[in-house]
């Protein structure tokens, strides 16, 4: 049984990863009232972009390419929400639309035809000497990608900065009454578009590290609805860091149930388990939404 | 006259939204040491002058003297720098977070919390209000809020408040201490602008006045030379007073219309607003409804224009009541949409089969002409009319008589209606048209149920009066200081 | 008007400009998309009328939607159910010939409103964003009907992941003269030119515009249950996806495949935010995206330009769309600010 089990964390922790980046930095927008359905699209053209970055510049230029197509989405949703006043949902949608576009065309113009395994310079795994030698969770928890040990910081310093700053105070201030906030001095439209774009650049590195830590190549549409899940997480997270950091993990942990099971050599259609994700967040939304409180001006007209 | 500089000075400020001029060349000096009043009628541009002041609203000329020194406020992050802070009339409160946090929000750098504490209770020695650090502002009276919302603007160290309408919200006694505490802050060398558009309690409390009519300065005295003779005369442009002759009805009451027997109502959050309630409204009558703002006046009026369920008891009322809602954007209109949807929405749910849209135009022709809205056709989106053309067809549309479309009763034009702040945002004529058109609807039968946040206005035109306090409702006599005292529970 | 003939040059601009950067042979890539589109008339009929059909149907199905203000982002998942049920009624009742297939089109439009019934619910109940339900169940359709070809519903010889073929008798027929257009394209017109019917004339169809333009408004000067307004539509829009599926099923692949949908359902959100979500500018918009991807397709087997480019098209088309709401908007806020500070001035 434990034989199984440290596969299974790992894989669980491996498949967490991008969910949870991708959900730290929507959630970022939401406490600033902001939805960003973009996301996906970001998350999209961050994978793209370090496919191109790796390509020229091995995996730094990766994930520099990341964030820079992250960045990219991330910008666009701002100028078109808080310069243009579109509607939030609305643009979500085009950008994602646009970079599955974007990314496919530019994907088959500059590396040829159907997908051919492309590979792009991945980054290994990293063992951290000592705590791996841990017991059980050791090899699972600190055998990762560095991009895998920087998600583990980033979500408590998230949480340190949101409520232990006045940075932090602010934006959750403006996600619940901007008027509140900009009468007291602060500067809602700055913070929310700094907001979106920090969230633009945690999506990117979500689909970077789809390619430089895991797939080590790209394929059309990679993102496979990641970003809408973590739409989800950040609701099942309640708004949190770290109850996004388990949702994420939770996540992982039924994607990775798939390999569980084969090593228990329980025969079940393989549909499932692709399903299982979605079936998941459905599951979460219905349990999650009723109770959590959703800052209070969420999703309203800018 | 002070030789000292003025604490605030307002030059030559003048400001256009579109196509209407709100402010006119106005000059405006504030003495340190003063309480400095803002008078005018709703609409007159007391609350954008001040917003200009606090970087809310940028104007197109004019300039800013604090001090004596010329400053560029574009934000109110620049006011709160120089010293400026505003009370607004409605709260800029976060309702989830705590006193603390909202007096801490526009900080910089660290959140410590020790500090956070320390400072509201430096305020509250300062001021001598009682403030909770840790109570989160949503539950909270209205009253302590507007006293947290003074704190924040102390909390910055302003030395020039501005206060927008404060007692509107308050009851009497809970005004009259307030004043004197204004009085106390002013007294001790900073300079207060207080605006409100109550005429004895600027002449009260104020050293210095000015009227603004308009968009423009009539007046500017000091208070002791001012009456309230000149100053009605300024705000309302006539040497007639403002009307506090209270015209009755002629004719008696009718039949009752409304009956409301045993009514319980509990707020969304379970709150309880009104206990065991009773009372009854006739034809040919208004019920004048009075209470301090959150005293259920907002849950009881929905109940009876049949938009609300009561959590016990029973409201007898006619099938169709006419509602109109204080929030008029969000509530009683489509802003997108043309005259003609906007009136067909008021039967929209009852509606079967095909949309009559020949009649509902014919009917939308009719009301506008009836009630003088003004519009370039019944086709413009009524975004583009005024606030007052767009209240007045609301008005219209719930008072209404050109639809057969409902069950008739009788030969009755309209049984019954629900008003809620009806004038608010209007000038003093549609004001004028809007008591008018109530008063006639009165007389041709109707049972008209009116809450007015403005106790004058309600008492102008109510028939009998009821007051709402701490879940209880009682009948009291058309008399301000009576219903005043109600309204406080005494 | 101006804003968007100017959006759509605009268009054409960055389709040239496009071209160019990826370093294509520009005359034959447009000879191929217009050829491939409405140049011959075997291409108008074939290729992109049979493709307007279910952009219509699921374009009508978003407008619909969107309008009572429901994100369906679904009707790609809809239309899958309304395929499979369709192909499952279908494949049942082969030798009961139009009664089989007017109740197996029925049973597709039941399909894709049950499927939306089930994001409906969870809004209703549970106050589910819309947006993200609609986009799960899209995934779990499609897995669920990747189960379905390759399992219970396969084919005889388990070659190909597929059902088997519908009788000849159930199908919707082909019009004559018309290369592979098929009746369905009369039941599109149709449904589509009613509900825009609906929606101006009758009393529902005025509800239906005015929750989603205003719940607040609808449910307090109107009276109107707003709630069940916005199931009842999204509902509706599923059936009109559901149905779109079953047409194509019944008319165009006579069989129920894992790729039904080249994202009809995606691009239908397109096709309705450029028609204004107006179910008669649908019948327009659903045409001039048939016609771009049936040239796209061209334009990818002659002149070698991956069809994903009209994905970027249609992109760009809803942020001009997007763009030239929002223009509009700031011009008219001039009347508005006054309005609001005035009201906010007391």
């Amino acid at each position: 049984m434990s034989d199984a089990l440290a596969p299974f964390l790992a894989a669980t922790i491996r498949t967490a990863t991008p969910l949870a980046l991708a959900a730290l930095g929507e959630l970022l927008v939401e406490r600033a009232g902001l939805i960003n359905i973009g996301i996906e699209g970001a998350v999209l053209s961050g994978a793209f972009g370090a496919l191109a970055g790796a390509t020229a510049g091995g995996v730094a230029g990766g994930y520099a390419g990341a964030m820079a197509g992250g960045l990219l989405v991330g910008s666009l949703f701002a100028f078109c929400v808080l310069v243009l006043r579109a509607d939030q949902i609305i643009t979500g949608m085009a950008l994602t639309l646009l970079s599955v576009g974007v990314t496919g065309t530019l994907y088959r113009a500059w590396y040829g035809a159907s997908g051919a395994a492309l590979h792009a310079p991945t980054s290994a795994p990293r063992a951290i000497v000592g705590l791996v030698s841990i017991p059980l969770l050791g090899e699972a928890l600190f055998r990762q990608p560095l991009i895998t040990y920087f998600t583990y910081l980033l979500a408590p310093a998230i949480a340190w900065w949101l409520y232990r700053t006045h940075g932090g105070l602010a934006l959750r201030a403006i996600g619940e009454r901007p008027d509140a906030a900009a009468s007291a001095g602060v500067r809602v439209g700055r913070m929310q578009a700094l907001a979106v774009l920090v969230g633009g650049l945690l999506a990117g590195l979500a689909g970077g590290t789809l390619v430089l830590a895991q797939a080590g190549t790209f394929v059309e549409n990679m993102s496979a609805g990641r970003g809408f899940i973590a739409l989800a997480i950040v609701v099942l997270g309640r708004w949190r860091p770290l109850g996004v950091a388990f949702g994420a993990l939770l996540f992982g942990a039924a994607s990775a149930m798939q390999y569980a099971f084969q090593a228990m050599g329980w025969n079940v259609p393989y549909q499932i388990f692709l399903a299982v994700p979605y079936l998941l967040t459905l599951a979460a939304l219905a349990g999650a939404m009723g109770r959590a409180r959703a800052p209070a001006a969420l999703g309203r007209p800018t | 006259m002070s030789t000292s500089p003025p604490a605030l000075a307002l030059e030559g400020i003048s400001k256009r939204f579109g196509a209407v001029q709100a402010l006119r060349d106005v000059s405006l000096r504030v003495e340190p040491g003063t309480i400095h009043a803002l008078l005018g009628e709703n609409g007159a541009g007391k609350t954008t002058l001040m917003h200009v002041a606090f970087g809310l609203v940028s104007s197109n000329t004019g300039s800013v003297y604090v001090d004596s020194a010329r400053v560029e406020i574009r934000s109110p992050a620049d006011a709160i720098a120089i010293g400026l802070g505003m009370v607004h009339q409605h709260f800029s409160l976060v309702p989830a977070m705590t006193v603390a946090e909202n007096l801490a929000l526009g900080g910089h750098g660290v959140l410590r919390t020790r500090e956070m504490v320390d400072t509201v209770r430096h305020i509250a020695d300062l001021t001598g209000f009682a403030l909770d650090p840790s109570a989160r502002v949503e539950n909270l009276s209205i009253g302590a809020q507007q006293r947290v919302e003074i704190a924040k603007a102390l909390a910055r160290q302003a030395r020039i408040l501005i206060l927008d309408e404060p007692t509107a919200v308050l009851a009497p006694s809970e005004a009259e201490d307030l004043l004197r505490w204004i009085r106390r802050f002013a007294d001790a060398g900073h300079a207060v602008v207080l605006i409100t558009h109550k005429l004895s309690e600027a002449l009260a409390v104020a050293d210095h006045v000015t009227v603004l009519r308009h968009g423009r300065v009539v007046y500017d005295d000091a208070a002791a030379r001012s009456s309230v003779h000149g100053l009605t005369a300024a705000m309302l442009g006539t040497d007639a007073l403002a009307s506090t002759e209270y015209v009755r009805a002629g004719g008696t009451a009718g039949a009752a219309v409304f009956v409301a027997k045993g009514v319980t109502i509990r707020d969304e959050r379970g709150t309880l607003r009104l206990r065991d309630a009773s009372f009854v409204v006739h034809e040919r009558e208004i019920l004048g409804v009075a209470g301090v703002e959150g005293a259920g006046q907002h849950e009881l009026l929905r109940a009876l224009a049949g938009r609300a369920k009561v959590d016990a008891g029973v409201i007898e009322r006619p099938p169709r009541v006419g509602f109109v809602p204080e929030d008029r954007h969000r509530d009683a209109v489509l802003l997108d949409r043309s005259l003609t949807d906007n009136v067909a929405l008021r039967d929209a749910a009852r509606r079967r089969g095909r949309m009559p849209w020949a009649a509902i135009r014919a009917k939308t022709q009719n009301l506008m002409s009836e009630f003088d809205v003004r519009a370039p056709s019944r086709n413009v989106p009524l975004r583009s009319l005024s606030g007052g053309n767009q209240q007045k067809l609301v008005v219209a549309r719930e008072m209404g008589t050109g639809d057969r479309a409902a069950p008739a009763r009788g030969a009755h034009p309209v049984a019954a209606l629900v008003v809620e702040n009806p004038t608010r945002g209007l000038d003093v004529r549609a004001t004028a048209d809007v008591h008018a058109r109530l008063r006639m609807a009165r007389d041709q039968g109707a049972a008209i149920v009116l809450y007015s946040s403005d106790l004058d206005e309600v008492l102008a035109l109510a028939s009998r009066m009821i007051v709402l306090h701490g879940g209880e409702l009682r009948e009291m006599p058309l008399d301000r200081h009576a219903v005043g005292r109600a309204m406080l529970g005494a | 008007m101006l804003l968007a003939l100017g959006g759509v040059a605009a268009i054409i601009c960055a389709i040239v400009l496009l071209l160019l950067l990826g370093g294509y042979d520009v005359p034959s890539a447009l000879i191929a998309l217009w050829t491939g589109s409405v140049g011959t008339w075997y291409a108008f009929t074939s290729a992109t009328l049979v493709r307007a059909i279910p952009l219509m149907l699921t374009g009508c199905a978003v407008a619909v939607a969107f309008r009572a203000g429901v994100f369906n982002i679904g009707a790609e998942g809809q239309l899958l159910a309304g395929g499979t049920g369709a192909a499952a009624i279908a494949l049942a009742f082969p030798s009961a010939g139009p009664v089989a297939l007017a109740i197996a089109l029925i049973a597709g439009a039941a399909a894709g409103a049950g499927w939306a019934g089930i994001a409906a619910l969870l809004r209703e109940r549970f106050g589910v964003l819309e947006v993200i339900s609609t986009i799960m169940l899209n995934f779990v359709a499609l897995y669920a009907v990747s189960f379905l070809v390759r399992g219970p519903l396969q084919e005889p010889t388990h070659a190909y992941p597929q059902s088997s073929s519908i009788a000849e008798t159930v199908r919707l027929a082909r019009l004559p003269g018309a290369g592979r257009l098929h009746v369905g394209i009369l039941i599109a017109l149709a449904i589509t030119l009613g509900v825009g019917w609906w929606l101006r004339h009758t009393a529902a169809g005025f509800r239906l515009q005015v929750v989603g333009e205003s719940p607040t408004a609808a449910a307090s000067a109107g009276l109107i249950d707003v709630r069940r307004t916005s199931a009842l539509a999204f509902v509706a829009s599923g059936a009109l996806a559901g149905l779109a599926g079953a047409i194509e099923v019944l008319g165009v692949t006579y069989a129920l495949y894992e790729d039904l949908s080249p994202g009809y359902g995606y691009t239908a959100i397109a096709v309705a935010l450029l028609a204004g979500l107006d179910p008669w500018r649908v019948v327009l918009t659903s045409l001039l995206f048939a016609a771009l991807e049936a040239g796209a397709g061209a334009m990818q087997r002659d002149a070698n330009v991956p069809s994903t480019l009209v994905a970027v098209i249609e992109a760009l088309l809803i942020v001009t769309v997007v763009a030239t709401q929002a223009i509009r908007r700031r011009r008219s806020v001039g009347a508005r600010t006054d309005d609001l500070e005035l009201e906010v001035t007391t």
